[in-house]
């Protein structure tokens, strides 16, 4: 009887403990929210909210749903071998009406012309004629006023339109589009640019990353090693580059490769070569200019493990009989994978995200992804394919990313 | 030759017996008997393993950091460099390892000028104060390492790893990096590692610096027991004259590149030979006075408020020049017998400091502070403030150079 009366008063007692534990655990998790809050807000509106809203659009297109209602809707019922019956044609002209009258058939015309080139034009003026056709019968009537609308691709194009959604704009940036029965087809070879445009973009990417690291690991071991007095001039001459902006360094590569530039006028001066070499527009001239903006991020990485490495490390290698060459192989080398894996890493990302550089210096067969993105983006305003180029370069991106991680052992390398 | 080093690590025990304690024994005594300044008690440059001829080192063109540095090591000997650090001990060791090239002067190996070897062909085992294990490799991969170089068989090799391994007390320990040891087993593998493959010699520059003081104890000992077990020679360095005192067979004080006194650790407690050793080996008593006669081997010194006190000739030069007298507070005898002791004096207690097995008396005399030992064997019966006599043999009291 006693016993059970402590009993209850003892476990009484622990849920006071624990109630009273996790109130102190809240106020502490509170004020833990209340200090990220900031930068958390921050985040969510300088990069979440706007990725987020890119990959939307990626796959997220509904002009034609807002602004063909009827038709697309009365093609629902449309089995796609024949043409479509009065009905549908009918729905279709008060759609045109409607258009013309709020002045929207533009958007609907540039929406046409990523699909299918050229129709936009026919659009317009069927709207602008149709304008006027107020009974039927329309299906003759439409026909009569454009041939457009007897092609069957036309008319799978806008059933597709009932969608909000379309995965044109991701099947467009590997190369592939829609036939005329909505069904799945290559690209053809004159337009199909975007597979190439990736697989350059990782190419460049790999080759400025191997020169960057190739360059940079030498650098990177005489600046660790060096003593503190010489090792500091070197290091400002590094980061020197820095402190100028990206756009100048390029602009000056434009100044040093041109035609009748510094360095052909010193290698003509030279006697060298007899006539100025092609050296800008050309993928060299990308890579060079590139490996010479990426070399600092490759480097200092490698640069601040390396420092974390005690010279005892190679002189104990050495007293237990290993020659220079296989202890800096075996002991030092093995060390610095941690800073060759970020500094490469780092670089390589950038690198898929360069525009301006390849722009400036490099021909027209060196755009990498970048410059289309930007191009769809501020040019051609076609978001929708811009959107679609980025998700595809972000999403490769974490991919590589963490096939890198799985390949590098990272619990290996941490400790130490 | 790898033959006789393979039996060494296998029977660590059998060897213990005679050859080792010979040596010791006659490194001991020649050490203890030579009196005169610096690099004395060496063997015959015959046996000498370890050879260091008139060596000096200088960094930047204009201090020396080694002065003409003259030392004999004989094979199997355990030798410390004991200094102040910036003394050049981590300087004298490196030009040894072959990391650092002597500026004049040459050292030789078992009769063999080293100058145009590399390290990596000088088969010397070092053990380093950041322990210097590579990160990356688990225990078992260190200690592979020096074997793997060697181009030793696998079985062979796993059988050295175990014995090592075992030898150091880490047998289990084989799989893990060394990231995941405390200091001390990370100490351990760094001397197995520098054992594994049977070098001649073994370096180690302060290896037990950055360990607490039970550990440091504790690896002090197991140190010397290895050492005993192999036979091999060691060169360690210390600025720990404990540390120095206990692992020894041979002491080297080092001060501002120069060695100020080679000897047996009694050796050199005993019979420090000049004001340097006398202040950084054990406690120290240090009078300045003035010699105002001199006999012989013992001298008498005018030390002002005290009055004439009768020390052991050492480093006096002649009379009326400065001296400093070098007195052990263990040596001092409270309320001796009138007449017993040449030197009698009277003191007041100033300051009594327990210290659980001795007890540290300051007394004053004549304006001097001495310190004091006494055992703390049955029960000390002064306290502070009692006036009472103090007293010193002549052979306890040493004169030496002012310093
Ligand atoms: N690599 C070096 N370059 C220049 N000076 C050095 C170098 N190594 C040591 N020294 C100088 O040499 C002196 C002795 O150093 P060291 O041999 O390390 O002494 P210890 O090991 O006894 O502390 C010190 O004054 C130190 O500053
Ligand atoms: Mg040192």
């Amino acid at each position: 009887m006693a016993a059970t009366v402590a009993q209850t008063a003892g476990s009484e007692k622990n849920m006071l403990l624990r109630a009273e534990l996790r109130r102190s655990e809240r106020w502490g998790k509170l004020r833990a929210f209340a200090l990220v809050l900031p930068l958390l807000l921050f985040l969510v509106i300088t990069f979440v909210f706007p990725i987020g809203r890119m990959l939307f659009n990626a796959v997220h297109d509904d002009t034609l749903l807002t602004l063909m209602p009827r038709t697309t809707a009365a093609l629902a019922a449309w089995d796609g071998n024949d043409l479509p019956g009065e009905q549908v044609f009918a729905a279709l002209a008060k759609d045109l009406r409607d258009t013309w009258e709020q002045k929207t058939m533009g958007s609907v015309a540039v929406r046409m012309n990523y699909e299918l080139p050229g129709t936009g034009s026919q659009f317009t003026s069927s709207a602008r004629k149709a304008s006027t056709l107020l009974t039927g019968p329309y299906k003759a009537a439409l026909i009569q006023i454009d041939p457009l609308w007897e092609r069957k691709e036309v008319w799978n194009f806008f059933k597709r339109g009932a969608s909000p959604f379309t995965a044109y704009y991701l099947l467009r940036s590997v190369d592939y589009q829609y036939g005329a029965d909505s069904q799945i087809v290559a690209t053809p070879p004159e337009t199909a640019i975007f597979r190439d445009a990736f697989l350059r973009t990782f190419g460049i990417s790999v080759g400025v990353t191997a020169a960057t690291f190739l360059l940079g690991f030498p650098v990177a071991y005489l600046l660790a090693t060096l003593s503190p007095k010489s090792s500091n001039l070197l290091m400002i001459l590094i980061v020197l580059p820095f402190w100028t902006s990206m756009l100048v360094r390029t602009v000056a590569w434009v100044v040093l490769l041109q035609q009748n530039g510094v360095v052909n006028q010193a290698l003509v001066g030279l006697h060298i070569i007899s006539h100025p070499a092609d050296l800008i527009f050309t993928r060299f001239a990308t890579i060079v200019a590139m490996t010479q903006i990426q070399l600092p991020v490759t480097l200092l990485p490698i640069y601040s493990v390396m420092k974390t490495i005690p010279p005892s490390h190679i002189r104990a290698a050495r007293s237990l009989g290993a020659g220079s060459f296989y202890a800096f192989w075996r002991v030092y080398f093995p060390q610095t994978l941690p800073g060759i894996a970020a500094g490469c890493l780092l670089t390589f990302i950038l690198c898929l995200g360069y525009y301006l550089t390849p722009a400036l210096v490099g021909g027209p067969s060196d755009q990498m992804v970048g410059y289309f993105i930007a191009n769809y983006t501020n040019k051609q305003i076609n978001w929708g394919l811009a959107s679609a180029l980025s998700a595809l370069l972000l999403v490769a991106t974490l991919l590589l990313y963490y096939v890198f991680n799985k390949l590098v052992d990272v619990n290996r390398l941490k400790i130490g | 030759m790898h033959h006789l080093a393979d039996r060494r690590l296998v029977s660590s025990a059998y060897l213990g017996g005679s050859a080792q304690s010979d040596l010791t024994r006659r490194n001991k005594c020649s050490a203890g008997q030579a009196p005169a300044l610096g690099i004395t008690g060496m063997p015959g440059a015959n046996d000498a393993f370890v050879k260091f001829s008139d060596v000096q080192k200088t960094y930047d063109g204009k201090t020396l950091v080694v002065k003409k540095l003259n030392l004999d090591i004989a094979r199997g000997e355990f030798l410390t460099l004991l200094g102040p650090s910036g003394s050049g001990k981590t300087t004298t060791l490196m030009m040894l390892a072959g990391f650092e090239v002597p500026t004049q002067g040459r050292i030789f190996i078992d009769g063999r000028a080293i100058d145009n070897l590399p390290p990596h062909k000088r088969d010397i085992g070092m053990v380093f104060q950041n322990y210097a294990l590579f990160p990356h490799m688990t225990v078992e991969e260190n200690l592979a390492f020096p074997l793997k170089v060697r181009k030793r068989g696998k079985m062979e090799i796993k059988d050295r790893i175990t014995r090592a391994l075992d030898m150091v007390r880490l047998g289990d320990y084989g799989k893990r990096l060394p990231g995941q040891l405390s200091g001390g087993q990370q100490q351990r593998v760094a001397l197995a590692r520098a054992l594994c493959f049977d070098p001649n010699l073994v370096l180690m520059d302060e290896p037990l610096g950055a360990l607490d003081k039970q550990l440091r104890d504790q690896m002090q000992l197991e140190i010397r027991r290895i050492h005993k077990a192999l036979g091999v020679t060691i060169v360690y360095v210390t600025h720990d004259q404990s540390e120095a005192l206990t692992m020894s067979d041979r002491i080297a004080v080092f001060n501002d590149g120069l060695i100020h006194q080679l000897a047996s650790p009694a050796g050199l407690y005993e019979q420090p030979q000049n004001a340097f050793v006398a202040q950084f080996v054990g406690d120290n008593n240090l009078l300045r006075g003035k010699v105002i006669d001199m006999d012989g081997a013992s001298c008498t010194v005018e030390v002002s408020g005290m009055g004439n006190v009768h020390a052991l000739v050492i480093n006096a030069e002649a009379v009326g020049r400065p001296v400093l007298i070098s007195l052990r507070p263990e040596r001092v005898k409270l309320n001796p017998a009138p007449g017993s002791l040449p030197n009698t004096l009277n003191a007041r207690v100033e300051e009594l400091i327990y210290l659980g097995d001795h007890v540290r008396v300051r007394v004053s005399v004549g304006g001097h502070d001495l310190v004091i030992k006494l055992p703390n064997s049955d029960g000390v019966q002064v306290h502070e403030g009692a006036q009472l006599t103090i007293g010193w043999k002549t052979q306890d009291c040493r004169a030496l150079d002012a310093g």
